[in-house]
């Protein structure tokens, strides 16, 4: 009891505060554009591993949902107009925390799920490493319940769920179940490339698709997966608490 | 790689010669669609001994039908490879005594075999609602438990069905592959580059174990060697992915029983060694290093000291941990002696890695079946006998000094020349094969590859070490009580998501 008293005293306190988290110069966040050649080079288009560029009225744009941060777009550029920058606050809101819902909708859900939410995962086809960096926010770093959000083990206790992975056609009912059991309002968010695009693996005959093809979604993360302080960001973005 | 061609139906005549002094035991079987090559289909065996790979080839000649007698009762480690491969490809083993779908859950409908190359994507696939019975033990006071596929934590998902006679398990069945994702069908047409992004996410917690298996498979194939800096690079990443998830795994254990500083230490460890992930490769799960052909990004100088410095802190602070673990008579006697696995049991399902050690089985890729720079290394594999949740907890322990060993020995020795970290890959002969492995945190990680005609994927079998040792988790879950059953998982630590693909 002693060496565990001793052990707690001499950690001391790690939890760090939303946002003071450092990104390593190697990190491989969003994707930029420098600038749009114009040109009809599409060396990025092709070497997309997810086909997560695409040419818009002759710009390039990229569907950050899609990327898988790899990095080898920037490598085929011939002409070095892409780079990755230190950002990962990527997760973009949608669906009834969306404007053109209607602005009342959005602030009656925050005002019910605002100040404790309570979260079931489901991992809908994932790789695992979406629901590891789930399972980290509740480590001592992130201690994700200082924010009043906390995981449930049962849907019918939560308000959101959090979806990882593609959804593969054999964790399609048990998706739709766990949605349905959920009690309104409530929150879906689709964690990480395959949950939010569904295209990280090709057309496969195991696969149905993105989350938001089967259940409406609230909040995309991107990420390969996304880092915890993304998944919190998309958290606090989704509740208005940034 | 060569292999001993054979009639289908002799398969288990071959495999009983080659296996007849149990120096080799079956590590792999896969039935790959040769039709528009060789005009035949045909089911591969791979054995694995003696630091030696042996492949038998069994082939169904155009007329004949799709069946051959099961290998099965004599290996009980084909149970699961055969059930797959009757699943995908619709090749019947005869005599196979539990032919119930694996891969292809009740909503597969009947006729429809995926793997074969006539079957395209545009196929139309109906949601069929076939049964499925869960195996079960009945009578008198005994009661199933229903448990999945959607579980309490944030984990994978799993169906589990327990026949209990009041606590004691007496039967447990497990039904699983839930996030098949048809990775071994989305491959094939890609390039060998393009496919590598999706060898790498197979699973997040393997992800350089699969890389490096998937492109040593390519390279022996293109039979290329790359360099020796490249080699310690990827050294390097594995011993990186084994420490964080042995010292995860070993604090995931402790909430298998409730023991809350356990939990909180081993997560605080493991966010240390992911942060150190990110600042070496750029990822939390080091994506992105290992590429067919070498490396991404060179480590420098500086960031060896990094590493080293911060091995430090994480191995003190690990070593407390233990010492906590270790002083707790209320935390050992949860662990040991539960969830005993037999050294036999392990012989007979082919139980690889942790699991395997723990139950006096002594093997490691790493040291018996070379490769990469592990030769010039020093480093013990540790071997326990008792077989129980203490004794995986031990191997992970000692394990976890023998990689921080590693990586001082790497960072000390590696060559910082800057050389060609990148060796671009050849055109490489159509339908050549090959075999890459690796031993990952779990085990022995299998990826065969058949490369067709410019240098796309013809076939990829990926084994994970998860795949022969999900069955051993029911074995040794026998004569347990429920509760203690997320105990004997969790030592365990087996990955869904290898094992599905």
């Amino acid at each position: 009891m002693i060496t565990i008293l001793k052990k707690i005293l001499s950690i001391g306190m790690v939890t760090e505060i939303y946002d003071e988290g450092q990104v390593p110069s190697r990190f491989r966040g969003q994707v930029v554009i420098e600038k749009n050649l114009g040109k009809n080079c599409i060396a990025c288009i092709v070497s997309c591993p997810t086909k997560a560029i695409t040419e818009q009225n002759g710009c390039l744009v990229i569907d950050h949902k899609a990327c898988i941060f790899c990095g080898r777009c920037i490598e085929h550029c011939e002409a070095q107009q892409l780079k990755h920058t230190s950002n990962y606050k990527l997760a973009t809101i949608s669906g009834k925390l969306s404007n053109s819902i209607g602005i009342s909708v959005k602030e009656k859900i925050r005002n019910v799920l605002g100040r404790s939410l309570h979260i079931r995962h489901v991992d809908a086809g994932s790789c695992n490493a979406c629901d590891f960096e789930m399972n980290a926010l509740s480590n001592p770093f992130y201690d994700v319940q200082q924010y009043g959000i906390d995981f449930v083990a049962s849907p019918r206790h939560a308000d959101m769920l959090m979806v990882t992975g593609v959804v593969t056609r054999n964790l399609m009912q048990a998706l739709l179940m766990t949605y349905e059991a959920m009690p309104t309002p409530n929150l879906v968010m689709a964690v990480g490339a395959c949950a939010a695009s569904g295209r990280v693996f090709s057309n496969s005959y195991a696969i149905h698709g993105a989350v938001d093809t089967l259940v409406p979604v609230d909040i995309y993360v991107p990420g390969c997966p996304p880092r915890p302080q993304a998944l919190l960001y998309g958290l606090l973005l989704g509740l208005d608490k940034l | 790689m060569k292999y001993q061609e054979t009639a289908a139906r002799d398969l288990v005549k071959v495999a009983k010669e080659i296996c007849h002094t149990r120096a080799y035991g079956l590590s792999a079987m896969f039935a790959n669609d040769e039709r528009s090559i060789n005009g035949y289909f045909a089911i591969y065996c791979i054995f694995a001994g003696a630091g030696n790979f042996k492949g038998i080839k069994g082939i169904f000649t155009q007329k004949e039908e799709l069946t051959y007698p099961s290998l099965t009762p004599f290996f009980s480690s084909a149970a699961w490879y055969e059930r797959e491969i009757h699943d995908l490809f619709g090749i019947l083993p005869i005599g196979h005594p539990d032919l119930r779908p694996l891969v292809l859950h009740e909503n597969w409908p009947e006729g429809l075999y995926p793997m074969r190359k006539d079957f395209s994507m545009d196929t139309p696939v109906p949601v069929a609602q076939k049964q499925y019975d869960m195996v079960g033990v009945q009578g008198e006071g005994v009661f199933e438990v229903p448990v999945g596929p959607i579980h309490a934590g944030i984990i994978e998902p799993g169906h589990f069905r327990f026949s209990q006679a009041g606590e004691q398990v007496i039967h447990l069945d497990a039904k699983l592959f839930y996030t098949h994702r048809g990775i071994e069908k989305a491959v094939e047409g890609l390039s060998l580059e393009m496919a590598a992004y999706q060898a790498e996410r197979i699973c997040g917690a393997c992800s350089v174990s699969h890389a490096i298996s998937y492109a040593q498979a390519v390279e022996s194939i293109a039979n290329i060697t790359i360099s020796p800096e490249a080699e310690c690079v990827r050294v390097l990443a594995a011993e990186l992915e084994r420490l964080y998830n042995h010292v995860g795994d070993i604090g995931n254990l402790c909430a298998g029983l409730g023991f809350a500083i356990g939990i909180s230490h081993g997560s605080r460890l493991k966010e240390i060694i992911m942060r150190l992930n990110e600042t070496v490769t750029g990822n939390r799960f080091l994506r992105g290093m290992v590429i067919p052909g070498g490396v991404s990004r060179e480590v420098t100088p500086k960031l060896s000291w990094e590493i080293l410095v911060e091995l430090e802190k994480i191995i003190e602070g690990f070593r407390d941990l233990i010492g906590l673990l270790q002083d707790n008579n209320a935390f050992l006697d949860r662990v040991e002696s539960t969830g005993i696995l037999t050294r036999e049991a392990c012989r007979d399902l082919g139980v690889v890695g942790v699991a395997a050690r723990a139950s006096g089985v002594d093997v490691d890729m790493r040291r018996d079946y070379r490769y990469s720079v592990y030769k010039q290394l020093n480093f013990k594999v540790p071997v326990y006998t008792s077989g129980d949740v203490a004794a995986r907890l031990w191997v992970r322990r000692d394990e976890v000094e023998q990689s921080v060993k590693i990586i001082r020995q790497i960072l000390k020795d590696m060559p910082h020349k800057g050389e060609k970290l990148l060796v671009s890959i050849p055109a490489i002969m159509p339908y050549s094969s090959g075999l890459g492995w690796s031993e990952s945190a779990r085990g022995a990680n299998l990826h065969w590859l058949m490369i067709g005609e410019n240098n796309r994927v013809y076939r990829h079998f990926i084994r994970s070490a998860s795949y022969p040792n999900w069955p051993a988790v029911t074995v040794a879950a026998l004569n347990n009580i429920i509760p203690d059953f997320p105990l004997i998982n969790k030592s365990f630590e087996l990955c869904y998501a290898c094992l599905d693909r």
